[in-house]
Parts: C-alpha cells; structure tokens; sequence
C-alpha cells in the first residue's frame, strides 16, 4: 500500500513540479485551448471527407508567412490569408476542369510550399526560425499566443453553436441544404475560414507539418465511439485536451519536440478507440455479435 | 401548378436535358421514368436550382419557382448521402423542420410533434435513437420520406426512394404519396420500374434526354415509346 502512495507522490510530482513555470501554464492553457477548438473544427473536416484539405491548408499557410515576416505584420494573418487563397484554388481547380480533387489538392500543396520556400530565400527572411514553424514548440508558446488561441476558439465555439442545425444539414446533406436555401457557399467559405483559423493557431504548437493529426485525429477518435455530431466534438475535445496535455508534460520531462510527442499520443489513443469502441472496436466487435446476435 | 418549360441542363460536354417542357398538378402522383444516363435526376436538379441551367423557366403558381423553396421537399438519390454520418434517426427528420425553425432557435414543440409523427407514420419510430449507419437501405429511405413529410412542403420530388427497398417500404411509400395527393399536393417520383407499380400513378413522363412522351400510361408505355427509350440503349451496346 506504501508503495502505491508512494507511486501516487511520484506521479502528482511529475505533473505539478513544471506547474511552477509560466511557460508550462500557457503550454497547458494552450492544450486546452487548442484541443476544444481541433475537435470542433476536425468533427467538420472528417464528416465532410476533407480531412486532406487541411494537409494543403497547413503547408499552404508557408508563403503568407514569409511574406508577412518580411513585412513585419502579424504572422497569423499572412498565414491565414495564404491558407484561404490555397483552399479557393482547389475548388476551383476542380469546379472548372476535370481534375480530381485529389490531384488538384496535390498540385496546390507542393506549389504553395515551393513558393513558401523560394519567397524565405529571396526575401532574405532565413531568420525566421523554420524547424520551430514546421515541428512546433510548446514550450516556448507566449501569454499572446495563450490569448490569440482564445479568442480564435471562442469565435470558433459561438459561431458553431449559432450555426450548428444549419452547418449539420449542410455537412450531412449538401444538395438538400441547397434544395431548401441554406447559402451553402458562405457555410463553406466559413467551414474553410474555420480551419484554416485552427491551423494558425495550431501552428506555434506542433507546426504546420503535424497540424493535421491534431485537427483529426482527436475527433477521429471521437468518431468511433459516439453517435451524434455534438457527441463527436465534445468527446473529441477531451480526446485532445488529453494528447496536448500529455505530450506537453512528455516533451518537459524527456525534451522531446513538443509537435511529435503529442502526436504519438493522439495515435496512441485512436488505436486504443480503434481496438476497444465499445460499437466499432475490431476487438469488442465480434464479441458483441456473438453474445448479441 | 408546377409549370417547366424548355428547360436544358448541361455539364461541361454533355448536353443532358434538352427542351424539356411539361406540367405537374396538385392532387397527382407523377413518374419521370427512363434509362440510365437519361437525365432523370439532372432535370430534377435542374428544376430545383441546384445547379445552373442553360434555358428554360420554372413557375410554381405563376411565379418562379426559386423564390418559394420552402414550399419543396427533396429526397436525393440514396447514392448522394453519406451513411455513416454521425446522427440519429429522428435528428436526421428534425432537419426537415429547419426552415420552420429558422436561425438561431431551437425546434418548437409542435415541431418535434410533427416528427415524431412523421416517424410513426413511415413506421420508424422504434428506431429514433439509431444511428443511420445501423439501418437497412429501405428503413433508410423511409426516414428521408419522414424528413420531407416534416418539411410540410406543397411540392415532393422524390429521387428513386424505391431503388433497392423490399415490398413493405414500397407499400408505405405509395401509401404516403396517396395520402399527400389527397391533401391536394404535388409529386414527382424517379423511378426505374416499368412494372405493375406504373398504375399507382396518375401520370407518367418518359425521358431520354428530351422528353418523349407524357400522359398516361397507355399514351406513354407503347412499344414504339419504349424502342425508342430502351431499343437504342440495346442497340448501342450490340
Ligand atoms: N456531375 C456530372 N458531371 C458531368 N456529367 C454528368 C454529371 N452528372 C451526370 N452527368 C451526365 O449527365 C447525364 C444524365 O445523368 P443523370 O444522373 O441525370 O441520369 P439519370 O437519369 O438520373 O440516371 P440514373 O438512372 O443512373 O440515376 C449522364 O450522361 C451523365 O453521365
Ligand atoms: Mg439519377
């Protein structure tokens, strides 16, 4: 018994010790933060079957950056701007030719992030700090970000919760939404202002190269487990409160980089929903069926 | 009275309706049949404005139809939905009350009234709290025919609701449009078969990218219509 007291002591010792620094407070402020407003904007992406799109967006988001670095304004809003402007080519590559839009979406990735990469040379902008932009640091987030995060997720959580029976209809049933008047087009250029928002904010976290498991996998894991849309982003924030949070206290204890660890635990725990869904699991499956049928 | 004249639809290539013109009148329960390919569900996309035609007008009651959609209810094809979508039954019915409800309200209680009705009336209310996903094709089809009937509409267009159900969802489906079409509404259904089930109809429309013949169904199923239709379908792939 002494010995789990013991185990107890080490581990609330694990966890509260780094609370004494400013720095791992926003990192875990930021967890939360960027875990509700993932989930949300991830429950969107996945039951659209644009999980991709946010893999284009977040490497699309480069040139914006460079550019606003070299002209001195606020990284997030070149990143934004960049991260939209990408997201309208795709459509209209695919609205106006026959290209697949997955094919559309791979051209304008690697053309985005040439371009990304050629304005950093010419632009001289080298001082920007890239391996910190492209894996992310969670332990160097500031009070700002903290705060940029926050009123980023609020927006985000307001607009949903007075748009949600609007934007479930249009994600579940496109043409009907469209049948009845909904203004589709702006439900998707909100949809895709939302998650490049969620990228942006993502971005001082894990980087743009690991945003996506962030912005999916949390609600992906949701998905296997819940039967609503709300369900999916409210047990997808926990989902990814949980990894951003684990994999903060992982990245302190063990300095590893911070956007890998946390990633390792969003997998980690959509492998366990995959094994363990008490109605899709591959492990609890087939014994329902048999006790079940 | 649901008027459509000369309408055409085409996608990049392929012109897919041509000069397509005919009228639908409350208290009947049409078909629009023909093969494949044919432009069945194009017309209808067409009529509906969900997407651009080339020519052509459409009138609800002397006016354009565009500027009354709550008056429509639309079934798309089964084809065009994501199942394993992450919503229950009677979410998916109370999606039908959403222009009633308007923004930023939640659902009356005479709203969640008429669904529930719709529910038991298309004999799924044991089945609310399911998962769409957990349904067979034809409980499918009939909780979108409960999702319009909570729509309240004027005018139903239905895209092959029976493609792939069993006799009973059949039944339950011609039972409603019989019910609808008592109450003076209009209907539109896309469908294949060009069996028995043509008599529950009181008016068929045969298509082929243009119209070629309406009426009923000893104007319409005549073995020259259906050569026509079907014959060169055969012939193309001899
Ligand atoms: N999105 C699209 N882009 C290009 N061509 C299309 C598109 N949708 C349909 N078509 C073409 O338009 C024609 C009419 O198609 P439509 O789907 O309206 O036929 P249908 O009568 O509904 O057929 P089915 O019985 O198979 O549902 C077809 O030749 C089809 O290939
Ligand atoms: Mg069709």
């Amino acid at each position: 018994m002494s010995l789990s007291i013991l185990g107890v002591i080490v581990v609330g010792q694990w966890l509260v010790e780094p609370l004494q620094f400013q720095f791992v407070r926003n990192a875990l402020a930021i967890s939360v933060l960027l875990g509700i407003l993932c989930a949300i904007v991830g429950t969107y992406l996945i039951v659209q079957e644009k999980g991709m799109m946010s893999c284009v967006i977040s490497h699309a988001i480069l040139p914006g950056i460079s550019i606003a670095f070299f002209l001195g304004i606020n990284l997030s809003i070149g990143a934004f701007i960049a991260g939209v402007i990408s997201a309208f080519f795709v459509v209209f590559i695919r609205a106006s030719s026959r290209i697949k839009i997955d094919t559309a979406m791979s051209l304008i990735l690697s053309s985005f992030l040439g371009l990304g990469i050629i304005l950093i040379t010419v632009l001289k902008t080298n001082k920007l700090d890239l391996s910190n932009l492209l894996f992310g640091d969670i332990l160097g987030v500031t009070t700002a970000d903290v705060w940029e995060t926050a009123v980023i997720t609020a927006i985000v959580l307001i607009l949903t919760k007075l748009f949600y029976k609007e934007l479930q209809f249009y994600t579940f049933d496109p043409l009907g939404a469209r049948a009845i008047g909904l203004p589709v087009n702006t439900m998707y250029f909100g949809l895709i202002c939302a998650i490049t928002l969620a990228i942006v904010a993502s971005m001082q976290t894990v980087g743009v190269l690991l945003v996506m498991a962030l912005l999916t996998g949390p609600a992906a894991t949701a998905y296997l487990i819940v039967k609503e849309l709300h369900e999916m982003m409210i047990v997808g924030s926990i989902f990814g409160i949980l990894s951003g949070a684990i994999g903060m206290y992982f990245s302190y204890h063990w300095d590893l980089p911070s956007g890998p660890a946390i990633v390792m635990v969003i997998f980690a725990l959509f492998l366990l929903a995959l094994l363990l869904s008490p109605s899709q699991g591959i492990l609890t499956r087939s014994r329902r069926r048999s006790t079940n049928p | 009275m649901l008027e459509v004249r000369n309408l055409a639809v085409s996608y990049r290539e392929t012109e897919a309706v041509r000069n397509v013109s005919f009228c639908l009148q409350p208290g009947e329960v049409t078909a629009l049949l023909g093969p494949n390919g044919a432009g069945k569900s194009t017309l209808v996309q067409g009529i509906l404005g969900l997407i651009p035609i080339d020519r052509g007008s459409v009138k609800w009651q002397h006016r354009s139809l565009k500027d009354q959609l709550k008056k429509i209810a639309y079934v798309p094809q089964r084809t065009q939905i994501d199942w394993d979508y992450p919503i229950t039954v009677q979410n998916v019915v109370m999606m039908g009350r959403i222009r009633a409800t308007g923004w930023f309200r939640s659902p009356s209680r005479r709203s969640r009234e008429i669904v529930n009705t719709a529910l038991q009336r298309v004999e799924m209310w044991e089945y609310r709290q399911r998962q769409i996903r957990e349904l067979s094709g034809g409980q499918q089809q009939r909780v979108f025919l409960a999702r319009a009937l909570a729509q309240e509409a004027d005018l139903f267009f239905f895209d092959e609701p029976f493609a792939g159900v069993d006799r009973k969802t059949e039944e339950i489906l011609f039972n409603v449009f019989d019910e609808l079409k008592e109450k003076g509404k209009t209907i539109l259904v896309i469908s294949h078969d060009l069996g028995e089930t043509l008599d529950r109809y009181d008016r068929l429309l045969l298509l082929d990218k243009e119209l070629i013949a309406s009426g009923s169904k000893q104007e319409v199923i005549t073995a020259e219509n259906l050569r026509k239709v079907y014959g060169r379908h055969l012939q193309s792939m001899a």
